[in-house]
């Protein structure tokens, strides 16, 4: 393996699949609790000028209060997490023009469907006919945007 | 309402501190679902077993409690040009609503406060031009 992934047994190795399957799942749950799988709720929630529903703020609201204190505890008690020698964050700074119209572009595709990556895989999950059009796409706007930007990624 | 929100925010938090407590990473979905796409990540296997598991929930959902995957707001055309411009957007702006929105805004990171910002400005700005559902 690259990097990462300590001297890890079989067994510890399925261990560290099962548990990203759980925690996978869990997520998908507070998606599907919070209304994020829900595309009317989502386009009701960022259209202020009709019938506003606020409601969806709580879940950017709720994920970061438990994410942002709780990640603190575990890079302050911890050197690497349990199944890797290393944690891996980005380190990137700069606020490049890539930046700015790739997340513009993101914002208008979940502006238009409803939906964003995770709810879409949940709700693809689901059959949804709807989700499953909708991350066939996004998986092709992947691979377009990796084939057009490649060239002068770096 | 809220509460529901409040609640599967707190969840998706969990989740997210759970895979850096275990697996040292950004629970950013659409970095997670793109690097099964070329160039292929390396350790495949905690990010497919935590892909499974969003779709996992799904199904679940989709035999427990069905009301909690929404009817597509929109046509199935209009749905592929979101999923179009979503996949693009969020695989040149290195993240979506959980990578930026949740885990870098948690670090406090400038990259995803401005990306947060713009995605949720042209977001408003296009659910209000699409029109209501």
């Amino acid at each position: 393996m690259s990097a990462g992934v300590t001297s890890c047994g079989a067994r510890c190795r399925v261990m560290s699949l099962v548990l990203a399957g759980a925690i996978g799942a869990l997520f998908g749950a507070g998606l599907l609790i919070s209304g994020m799988t829900r595309p009317d709720r989502v386009i009701g929630f960022l259209d202020v000028t009709r019938a506003w529903n606020p409601s969806l703020a709580f879940v950017m609201g709720g994920a970061l209060a438990v994410y942002a204190v709780a990640m603190r505890l575990v890079r302050r008690r911890r050197s690497e997490p349990w199944f890797d020698v290393q944690f891996h964050l980005p380190t990137r700074r700069d606020v490049d023009a890539r930046l700015l119209l790739g997340s513009a572009v993101f914002g208008v595709g979940w502006g238009l469907g409803g939906l964003c990556p995770g709810p879409g895989i949940v709700a693809a999950g689901a059959g949804a006919t709807g989700a499953l059009v909708f991350l066939a796409a996004m998986t092709l706007g992947m691979l377009l945007q990796r084939r057009l930007g490649a060239p002068r990624a770096r | 309402m809220w509460l529901y929100a409040l609640a599967g925010g707190g969840l998706i938090g969990l989740a997210a501190t759970l895979l850096f407590l275990t697996h040292g990473r950004i629970a950013g979905v659409s970095g997670i679902y793109g690097s099964f796409l070329p160039p292929v990540a390396h350790d495949l296997g905690w990010r497919l077993a935590f892909i499974g598991g969003l779709v996992l929930s799904g199904v679940v959902a989709a035999v427990l409690a069905p009301s909690a995957i929404g009817a597509a707001a929109r046509s199935t055309w209009v749905l592929a040009v979101a999923g179009l411009l979503v996949g693009f957007g969020s695989s040149m702006g290195s993240g979506c609503t959980s990578g930026h929105g949740v885990c870098g805004l948690a670090r406090a990171s400038a990259r995803s406060l401005v990306a947060v910002m713009t995605f949720m400005t042209t977001g408003a700005v296009t659910a209000w031009l699409a029109g209501g559902v």
